[in-house]
């Protein structure tokens, strides 16, 4: 924005410039016109003025004749009358051509354009200079945001930063560089030299120099990794060379050698672009394998092998085949090859010609190759896969529409059949109960009654079921396609529901029962089918038993939760019993029940509910007895103060607040706060931390080196800031970091612009004051 | 029949020297040492005590100027020498580590206003309320020599500071106006100026060597461009800025050190809110250095102290004084980090550590292992209120402790006004500004 502005001012005082040198430029031009006549209009204005003198003919202006050679200041010029007159002047067009065209084109040009904005303030102009200085220092200095965020997120900063490499300086060196000051050195320097110490001595042997001029560690470093990269490329296709020499293949060697000769074919092409002399050379080299080829007797079928083939020739394909690729071989190479056009004709034609410079064998090959290369298969294989994917779904949608009506016709019925399965499973279960039951003789009768209760009240939840799940299936019948795996979805559902359904009723009963019943206190055999259903129930969902307490709260909430938690554990207890008695032989109702067993002794809701019952004793405030035996009456071993005393001395606590915990059955609250640990303790979550657990984490896990070892002990109590004693930090450098620094130097900058800007300014100041 | 037998190797229990630490075999097994986290906290607890019992900062005391200290310079090059600028007009170089003044030079009429080194160390240049700038050897004069400058540059107004550029032979000083001399001229090479007022003091830039800042007596600071001969911007704070320092790690990131008691650590690219302010000192701020490490921050006060800030932090983690120290009118941080060297009016230059309970000279690899367990442990426990109490104790001067508790009042009505203002004013009239934007009055482009 503000850069734009500014591009704006300056484009303004640019307009400014050139309409200054408008004015400037034509006053120029008329004076070049009349150069020469000067001294004639000179004598004129002269004649004028003293004609004018007379008062009335002032401002007459001069006329113009056509014999007068003279030139008026606004008329025609009569340069060029000297001139002949040409035949083509005459035939010219009529122009309405006068000297004051150029002026009038000018003036239009001025009114066209409007008036020129005034100039910004000296302020204003500084104000943008300011702005765009200092946009451009910020985008400088954001160069330097990764690495400051860099270092401030960093484990550990070591000082100073750059590694100082050690410099070594002779002490001779050092010396040369030392004179002699006062009078006390001088005395002890002219001793030293008496004594020839040596500190004139050669600075140092050559052997030494050469070990100082000797390569740095990296460098040495970089040059031995060099090496060796080039030493394991070499070998690397020293193998590489070994091993395709071993191979025995012919048709690999044959695709190796058509291989080459493509290359150098292409090569050849790109050389006659690109070089031409080169590749008459390599025409030339061209040329004598084609004389050898003449001289030889190689490809001309008379070798052994060709013989052989010959007599094979006759029969077999193959053999033919080869011994006509071996001519067309020898024809190939017996061509004569032109020499490289110069025309672009003839270029034409070479390339024309060139083109058997293609083996033919070549384009055998890819004709060849047509059939048998996979990858010109590629079409018709992808053609055929196409042809696959566009069955596959054909024959997808086939068992899908298969199914679809299947599962619509299918999809209540599957569910019936289901349903009816597992009613005749759980059916045998309950007989094999029942003549458990049988076996034992006691009130058969009712269990009889209730077993029948039992598969009533299933019937009516069976039959329900069936009644919404031929809904649902109507409902579904429109996404046939999902009806599948809608219906295994839904078989677990219906599970779920199935328990849940059963429950209602016969959980009402068992409760009534119970009541009724635990006065009697017959409660075994009412409770055995019982068990047998809620095992079947347990069996497909645990999580149903966790159900029973809530709907009770739910119904009757005239049962005190307490009560409940006391009263369940005798039944459970009552369970236990006749169990083990039983035979059963369903495993997992057997290992449930081993578990009840284990725990059947430790009692946890009781031991809780004690627990709670003395953390409320202990909290009550108590009352103070400030009876002292022995006033008023007698003490002694033996005898306490009277009741009536007791009574009296005795002060009653207030009754404190009531508990917090008083509604909350299974919570014990401890109201008391542990004063001595409050010191040691965090109160607030500290500032870099979002969650108490985040905190507690970094608390508990120890960084000594008792519980770590020595290694992870260094890393976990790395101080963050390493400095070095007695080594200076200097400021962070840009080549620290790997950044360029700028070449150039602050102060040739500077000395460079402040002319350009004084220069600048100047100019502005004098525009403004020319305004 | 095979005999299995027990066998050990010697290699793994037996030292092979005298001097090699005995081998003890470890189990890390976690229930053979409970309770780590008690036993570490009373560890962190004990290091955190025992820092404080160890926390002696002061190392030496300076003596021989015969008025105010007015200027401190480093020496680039060397650790161990020390330049300072006393109000008399006199320069003292000193020698840290004999704590010896090694020169001492008239330099000026009146006070030193400024001293800087040059980045090579050879010379020094001194301005003063004569209006001269001098530059000078670093060397003493040779023998029979007389004690004079390399260079003076008489000007027209009085220089009140000077910086050196880090690279080339280009200083600046300020007075009227920003000046930038070429060393081998006499007239500047380029002024600049924004305002009219008495320009304090005026800071190269270390890393990004072409920039610099400066603060004038009309609450702004100034940034400017050398290369572009421009100024850059101006911030107006809400009191004056007595000086500034660049933060010598990262290049964008300066300190004002302000007449309203906090210093401002301002962003140059985004100078509308400043990064963080620091409070703590409860008199006007006169002067701050950097660590070279980039990490703290150091800052000298006219109420006698001087105070450490972690430069992420608002508050102070360390303050110095001691009973005869009077106000601190410069101090700076050496380059190796380590110490602090503060120059006050009571004419004595002090030199303490930047660690308080630093252990000096070479430390055994146990001692270093030590003290690094203990600094982790500190850092690990830190919010803990016991340890955290201990830690933060400091003992103040009576005049500072008392101030600190009736600003503490003052800011807590300002507060509470404010809460009443918004409170009884129609919900929305009245905007709550930050602290932070608060501060700065405006910024001018």
């Amino acid at each position: 924005m503000s850069s734009s502005r500014a591009a704006e001012s300056l484009l303004a005082l640019n307009q400014q410039e050139e309409l200054e040198d408008l004015p400037r430029e034509y006053p120029l031009s008329t004076s070049e016109d009349e150069g020469d006549s000067d001294g004639e209009r000179k004598h004129q204005k002269l004649l004028e003025a003293i004609s004018s003198l007379d008062g009335k003919n002032r401002w007459k202006l001069a006329e113009r004749s056509e014999a007068s050679l003279k030139v008026s200041e606004f008329s025609v010029s009569s340069e060029g009358s000297g001139e002949k007159l040409v035949l083509s002047d005459l035939l010219e067009p009529v122009k309405t051509s006068s000297s004051l065209a150029a002026v009038k084109k000018q003036l239009n040009r001025v009114k066209s354009k409007k008036t020129v904005e005034l100039p910004l303030h000296r302020e204003e102009i500084e104000r943008i200079h300011r702005e765009v200085a200092f946009n451009k220092t910020s985008q400088v200095l954001s160069k330097w945001d990764p690495v400051v965020q860099k270092n401030r997120q960093a484990e550990q900063l070591v000082f100073p930063l750059s590694k100082q490499q050690s410099i070594f300086a002779p002490i001779e060196h050092v010396v040369s560089g030392w004179k002699a000051r006062t009078p006390l050195e001088q005395e002890i320097f002219n001793l030293l030299h008496k004594n020839k110490q040596p500190v004139t001595d050669p600075l140092l042997t050559p052997m030494e120099k050469a070990s100082l001029k000797a390569m740095s560690l990296e460098e040495v470093k970089m040059r031995r990794a060099e090496l060796q990269r080039a030493r394991a490329l070499q070998s690397y296709y020293e193998a590489r060379a070994r091993r395709e020499k071993k191979i025995k293949s012919k048709k690999y060697h044959k695709l190796l050698k058509k291989g080459k000769a493509k290359q150098a074919l292409k090569e050849f092409e790109k050389l006659r672009k690109v070089n031409p002399a080169a590749a008459l050379e390599e025409l030339e080299k061209l040329e004598k394998a084609r004389m050898m080829e003449r001289m030889s007797l190689k490809h001309q079928n008379s070798g052994k092998w060709a013989k052989s083939k010959a007599v094979m020739a006759k029969y077999d394909l193959e053999a033919r085949q080869a011994m006509q690729e071996q001519l067309a071989r020898n024809k190939e190479l017996m061509q004569k090859i032109q020499a490289a056009s110069e025309s672009a004709e003839e270029e034409g034609g070479a390339e024309e010609e060139g083109e058997p410079f293609v083996p033919d064998v070549v384009n055998e090959v890819q004709v060849k190759a047509d059939t048998p290369n996979p990858w010109m298969f590629r079409n018709h294989s992808g053609d055929t896969k196409e042809a696959e994917v566009q069955g596959d779904p054909e024959e997808l949608a086939e068992p899908a529409a298969q199914e679809a009506p299947e599962s619509e016709e299918e999809g209540p019925v599957v569910a019936e059949e289901i349903l009816l399965k597992e009613f005749k499973e759980r059916r045998s279960l309950r007989q094999k109960s029942r003549l458990n039951q049988i076996a034992k003789p006691v009130g058969s009768q009712e269990a009889k009654d209730l077993s029948s209760q039992e598969v009533l009240s299933e019937l009516r939840a069976l039959s329900q079921k069936l009644n919404r799940e031929s809904h649902q299936s109507r409902k579904q019948e429109l996404s046939s396609t999902r009806t599948v795996l809608a219906v295994q979805r839904e078989e677990p559902a219906g599970e779920e529901e199935e328990p849940l359904l059963l429950q209602r009723p016969e959980r009402a009963r068992t409760l009534d029962e119970l009541e009724e019943l635990g006065k009697k206190g017959c409660f075994q055999n009412k409770e055995l089918p019982r068990v047998a259903v809620e095992g079947q129930q347990l069996e497909r969902n645990p999580s149903n038993h966790l159900g029973v307490p809530k709907e009770k709260k739910r119904k009757e909430q005239m049962i005190d939760l307490q009560n409940l938690l006391t009263t369940k554990s005798p039944s459970m207890k009552s369970l236990a019993v006749p169990t083990t008695v039983e035979e059963l032989e369903d495993e997992e109702r057997d290992q449930r029940q081993m578990i009840k067993e284990a725990f059947a002794g430790d009692d946890v809701i009781r031991d809780f509910l004690k627990e709670k019952r003395e953390a409320v004793e202990a909290s009550k405030p108590k009352d103070v007895d400030l009876t002292l035996p022995g006033w008023g009456e007698w003490g002694g071993v033996g005898l306490k103060p009277s009741a009536k005393k007791r009574r009296r001395f005795l002060v009653k606590a207030p009754e404190g607040p009531p508990r917090k915990d008083k509604n909350l059955p299974n919570v014990i609250l401890n109201e008391k706060r542990n004063i001595h640990a409050v010191a040691h303790q965090v109160r607030m979550l500290p500032y870099p931390f979002t969650h108490h657990q985040q905190f507690e984490r970094t608390i508990q896990t120890p960084i000594g080196s008792t519980w770590n070892t020595q290694r992870s002990f260094q890393k976990l109590t790395m101080p963050k800031v390493v400095t070095k004693p007695g080594h200076i930090i200097k400021p962070i450098k840009a080549e620290d970091v790997g950044y360029r620094s700028s070449s150039r130097s602050d102060l040739s900058v500077v000395q460079r612009n402040p002319k350009r800007l004084s220069i600048r300014h100047k100019k502005q100041l004098k525009k403004i004051s020319v305004d | 029949m095979k005999v299995k037998m027990l066998s050990r190797n010697p290699d793994s229990y037996v030292r092979e020297t005298k001097l090699d630490l005995q081998r003890v075999p470890r189990n890390y097994d976690p229930t053979l040492h409970p309770f780590e986290v008690p036993r570490e906290y009373v560890r962190a607890l004990n290091a955190t005590k025992l820092e404080r019992v160890f926390a002696k900062p002061f190392l030496a005391s300076l003596d021989g100027h015969r008025d105010g200290v007015s200027c401190l310079a480093k020496h680039p090059k060397s650790l161990a020498t020390v330049l300072s600028g006393a109000c008399d007009g006199e320069v003292r170089i000193w020698n840290l580590t004999k704590r010896k003044c090694i020169r001492m030079i008239q330099a000026h009429e009146g006070f030193v206003r400024g001293i800087c080194t040059r980045f090579c160390g050879t010379s020094f240049f001194t301005v003063g309320d004569d209006k001269t700038v001098k530059q000078w050897k670093m060397d003493g004069p040779s023998y029979g020599e007389e004690e004079e400058p390399l260079h003076t540059i008489l000007g027209k107004t009085v220089y009140t500071g000077i910086d050196h550029h880090w690279k080339e032979a280009v200083f600046a000083t300020c007075g009227q106006q920003v000046d930038i001399w070429d060393e081998q001229r006499t007239s500047p090479i380029c002024s600049m100026t924004w305002g009219f007022d008495s320009i304090s003091s005026v800071k190269f830039n270390p890393i990004e060597t072409f920039l610099l800042g400066s603060c004038a007596s009309d609450r702004n600071i100034v940034l400017y461009d050398m290369r572009q001969a421009t100024p850059l911007k101006k911030v107006i704070l809400d009191m004056r800025t007595n000086t500034i320092c660049w933060n010598p790690m990262e290049a964008f990131i300066f300190t004002a050190a302000n007449e309203d008691y906090n210093l401002y650590t301002f962003d140059m690219r985004a100078l509308d809110t400043p990064v963080m302010i620091h409070m703590d000192h409860v008199s006007a701020v006169l002067d701050v250095d950097y660590s070279p490490t980039g990490k703290d921050f150091v800052s000298a006060s006219f109420d006698k102290s001087i105070r450490i800030f972690p430069v992420d932090r608002s508050r102070s983690r360390e303050v110095y004084h001691t009973k005869r120290m009077q106000h601190v009118i410069c101090v700076k941080w050496t380059s190796d980090s380590k110490y602090i060297m503060c120059g006050s009016d009571e004419m004595n230059i002090r030199l303490w550590k930047a660690n308080a309970s630093e252990k000096l000279g070479v430390l055994t690899s146990r001692e270093k292992a030590a003290t690094d367990y203990n600094q982790r442990l500190k850092e690990k426990f830190q919010h803990h209120p016991h340890i955290k109490r201990i830690s933060r104790h400091r003992h103040l001067p009576k005049s500072i402790y008392s101030q600190i508790q009736e600003q503490r009042i003052m800011k807590e009505a300002r507060r509470r006004k404010e809460l009443n203002r918004i409170k009884h004013s129609k919900p929305g009239s009245v905007q709550r500004v930050s602290e932070k934007k608060k501060r700065v009055v405006a910024v001018v482009k």
